[in-house]
């Protein structure tokens, strides 16, 4: 099978400061996936290409970079699968970081994240003499999130991050979340209180947008996202509540479930605070941007034909 | 300049288990991988990790019993009694730093049948147990505050009166070269699998802490036997868990019979892998496979036991055949898996080079003699790398360091990797060489193995020796340049391949994973015993040590 690998190179070593787009026509066996391809390159055609992989299945988390625009492991991508009409794959570093060399991106914003979460189990109770004792729908639970392999494709997405490079990003809070759910961690009940806190301030699990794009992306089905949420659920039952994004949450789910639709205009006022007056000010240059493009919110906030329908939904769900 | 008590050169679960153990009992130590410690290979262990644990009825004295069956009798027996004893609590240990365990009914540790064991000790997270204990041993890794110097590559090991002193080190993302002074250097670098194609080992098992410690006198034991794993993808060589067959997979023919049956009646798929493998490959090569490959048949298994038990292995069955196992059987084959050989070391891993420690698969201390049980190399890792990590933090106190002078040191480094650097461009690639090792090694020293055949690839590998002495490294920069350091790791497999097949050819009888078409036998009169390789002036040279045998005496091996 012939196909065209297109490579986005960089060189800090050379003379021509920015990245170049590099080809490489080559002939790749049909089950071949985009990693067989780079390493067939690497070893036959250009020993120079940089780049990591280490276990050729979705295990190690080396080889995450974006393939045709979206962040993947190289090794779980199929190369038939990958090729335009014209049989060209386009591959390029993981996004959102720097990059060392070629395919190699700098992690060190990745690891830094995943050591601010503090990374590791902390019980607070008595440690028992043999094994804890828990559910295996709550370990099974937890594996489907320790499955992840770190290998930054959610990180490389990340809409988030790539406004804000101070977020802790979907992989660092997915991480958390395994804390968090992790009957062992935290108090005698497994409720990991003081994580939940930090992890609840400015650039932690709030500033999520939920996307999804991590969901989409991810390699071992790790939905940091759900994780994100189901964090989300965690802090406000631990009275973590109140704050900028669970505010948003909550005037959210009450606007929807009084009127059926968002109130917009008054979703920002419940979110900081009525009395926050220096938060409501600093609304005012989006509120008389939208105002002089005509999209302001109506002043009246009404009620979608079939309210019942939805105050009822909302009824049965709270049951 | 850097310095350290205990140095730790490889960042896998042994590595980072004896970092940790070697900071708790009070050293300044630091770990040092050419990857980032969640690469390490330690992730692709799938199936579990053995422990007899005393409130399940079982003991520890049949977990060594299995184990030294399963060796062949190879193994020292001092050592899996280490090994076994302390298997409950390094267990315990890890599932209270975190390891999200599957558990029984009861809310227990759960356990699930493998391979060569009359009883279900192997614990587990699903299919991919050896990722859960790397991540969590990396979270312990965090928390001890151990210096970590990732994406470091050791060149070589600095001796000083025939002592460690340190070791030379690239750091590969500028590409500087660094001295690292140290008293005692623990070698956890993992197997050599490379050196066979294909082989299931990650693309960074290439030997280098065997060939280094062999390079230093450092001795080789044991390097014939090699582990080729019953199941594995034809092609890439990706292995697929004996936790399938451990939860009930069937092995069928081209006629769909489990032809097992012939080979070990009573454990059927459940026999010792050389067992399993060697009847693989009798059935492929008597035609009764289907193209070179006979089925692994998790069908009746179930999508929802499947689903929870082998989700990743079902994925890469998915991936990387096209085959969905839920539904039909999946090809497979032999593979080369795991070397139970190393560089020798004692109970506490220390080697017979003063300062110089190992553990890991790249250590051989020796627990798994002729062939390993599936599931007691993540015990070994644990169990040998907190042994020694405590035991080089206490054997460095109140020694000095060596005061080797650090430039000089490092510019004769330097110069010796320049000198490969500016060799001329034409010439053979490390891959081409590499490739052709892994044939050879792999047609000749496999699961079948004849004189005529070990003497061709030695022969073939004595040319690939010469011709490595001029291998090109086309890229010239100093930046993350793999193509260096891909150059140097084949000449630690080159080293390692020699020591493989001379050791293969001396041991003239079959026992274990080392099967003599010539010497069908087991030999006990003549060869139950270590064959040893150490780097002579002119070559490698053999010696043999004696295996130690406390209560099981050797017995014909039945499954």
């Amino acid at each position: 099978m012939d196909v065209t690998v297109k490579i986005k190179r960089y060189d800090p070593e050379s003379n021509n400061s920015g990245y170049v787009w590099q080809e490489y026509p080559i002939a790749i066996d049909e089950n071949a996936t985009v990693l067989d391809a780079l390493i067939q390159i690497r070893e036959d055609d250009d020993g120079t290409l940089s780049l990591r992989c280490s276990c050729r299945s979705a295990i190690c988390g080396s080889c995450a970079m974006k393939i045709n625009g979206q962040g993947g492991l190289a090794c779980k991508t199929k190369a038939s699968e990958s090729m335009d009409k014209d049989g060209v794959i386009l591959v390029e570093p993981a996004g959102n970081m720097d990059t060392v060399k070629d395919l190699v991106a700098d992690f060190d914003m990745f690891w830094n994240k995943i050591r601010e979460i503090e990374p590791y189990l902390q019980p607070e109770g008595v440690v028992p003499e043999g094994e804890y004792v828990v559910s295996n729908e709550s370990m099974l639970h937890l594996s489907a999130v320790t499955a992840c392999i770190l290998c930054g494709a959610c990180v490389s997405d990340c809409t988030v991050l790539e406004v804000d490079k101070t977020f802790l990003g979907p992989a660092a809070l997915a991480k958390a979340y395994r804390f968090t759910a992790d009957p062992r961690d935290g108090d005698e009940d497994g409720v990991s209180r003081d994580r939940l806190k930090v992890l609840g301030q400015p650039s932690g699990m709030w500033d999520c947008t939920r996307c999804n794009i991590c969901v989409q992306v991810c390699p071992k089905g790790v939905a940091p996202m759900d994780r994100i949420m189901a964090m989300h659920d965690q802090a406000i039952e631990a009275g973590y509540g109140n704050n900028n994004g669970a505010r948003h949450a909550d005037a959210f789910i009450e606007s929807v479930g009084h009127t059926g639709r968002l109130d917009e205009l008054r979703l920002p006022v419940k979110t900081v605070g009525i009395t926050n007056i220096p938060a409501l000010l600093g609304f005012a240059p989006v509120g008389w941007r939208a105002m002089t493009h005509g999209k302001l919110p109506p002043l009246i906030h009404k009620s979608v034909e079939d309210v019942q329908i939805v105050r009822n939904l909302y009824r049965k769900l709270e049951q | 300049m850097l310095e350290h008590d205990v140095l730790i050169v490889g960042a896998g679960l042994a590595g980072m288990r004896a970092a940790i153990a070697a900071r708790d009992a009070g050293a300044n130590a630091a770990i040092i991988s050419k990857v980032h410690p969640v690469r390490s290979h330690s992730n692709a262990a799938q199936g579990g990790i053995n422990a007899a644990l005393t409130d399940r009825g079982d003991n520890w004295e049949d977990h060594a019993y299995d184990t030294i069956k399963g060796s062949d009798f190879l193994g020292d027996q001092d050592a899996v009694e280490v090994m076994c004893r302390a298997a409950g609590q390094s267990l315990i240990d890890m599932e209270h730093m975190g390891v999200t365990f599957n558990r029984d009914d009861e809310g227990k540790l759960g356990t699930r049948a493998f391979g060569g064991q009359r009883v279900a000790r192997t614990f587990f997270v699903g299919d991919f147990t050896g990722q859960a204990l790397l991540h969590v041993m990396f979270e312990q890794l965090v928390k001890s505050g151990v210096q970590s110097y990732e994406e470091w590559f050791v060149t070589s090991l600095i001796m000083e009166d025939g002592k460690i002193s340190g070791v030379t080190a690239l750091e590969i993302r500028t590409g500087q070269l660094h001295a690292i002074r140290a008293k005692t250097v623990i070698l956890c670098t993992g197997g050599c699998g490379r050196l066979f194609e294909p082989s299931t080992n990650a693309l960074i098992v290439t030997g280098d802490g065997m060939a280094l410690a062999y390079n230093v006198g450092a001795r080789l034991m044991d390097m014939e036997m090699v582990q080729y794993h019953p199941t594995t993808i034809s092609g890439s060589g990706v292995l697929l868990s004996e936790a399938a067959r451990g939860e009930g997979a069937y092995l069928r023919d081209k006629n769909g019979n489990r032809f097992m049956e012939k080979y070990a009646p009573n454990m059927m798929e459940l026999a010792s892998r050389d067992v399993v493998s060697r009847a693989e490959q009798t059935e492929i090569n008597a035609g009764n496979g289907i193209d070179g490959c006979v089925h692994l048949d998790c069908t009746h298994l179930g999508e929802k036991f499947i689903m929870e038990k082998l989700p990743q292995i079902r994925e890469l069955g998915i991936d990387l055949t096209g085959k969905d196992m839920i539904r039909e059987p999946v090809p497979i084959r032999p593979g080369m898996h795991y070397i139970m050989g190393g560089i020798k070391t004692d109970v506490d891993g220390q080697t017979n080079i003063p300062g110089i420690y190992a553990a890991g698969e790249c250590a051989n201390v020796s627990v798994h003699g002729g062939n390993r049980l599936g599931a007691n190399s993540l015990l070994d890792t644990i169990v040998f790398g907190e042994r020694s990590g405590s035991h080089a933090a206490d054997a460095s106190r109140g020694v000095s360091f060596s005061n080797f002078n650090e430039d000089e040191v490092v510019s004769r480094e330097k110069k010796r990797l320049q000198e490969i650097l500016d060799r001329p461009d034409n010439g053979d690639r490390w891959s081409r060489i590499r490739r052709e090792m892994g044939d050879s090694m792999n047609r000749n020293v496999a699961v079948f193995r004849t004189k005529e055949g070990i003497e061709e690839t030695i022969e073939e590998l004595q040319g690939l020796k010469q011709r490595y002495g001029s291998v090109p490294v086309h890229n010239k920069g100093k930046v993350f340049n793999t193509d260096l350091i891909f150059a140097l790791e084949l000449g630690f497999m080159i080293d390692c391949a020699e020591a493989i097949a001379i050791s293969a050819l001396e041991r003239k009888e079959s026992r274990g994973a080392q099967f003599r078409l010539d010497y069908p036998n087991r030999d006990d009169d003549n060869w139950l015993k270590h064959i040893v390789v150490t780097q002579g002036e002119l070559g490698p040279e053999l010696s043999e040590l004696p295996v130690t045998i406390t209560k099981w005496t050797p017995e014909e091996r039945k499954y």
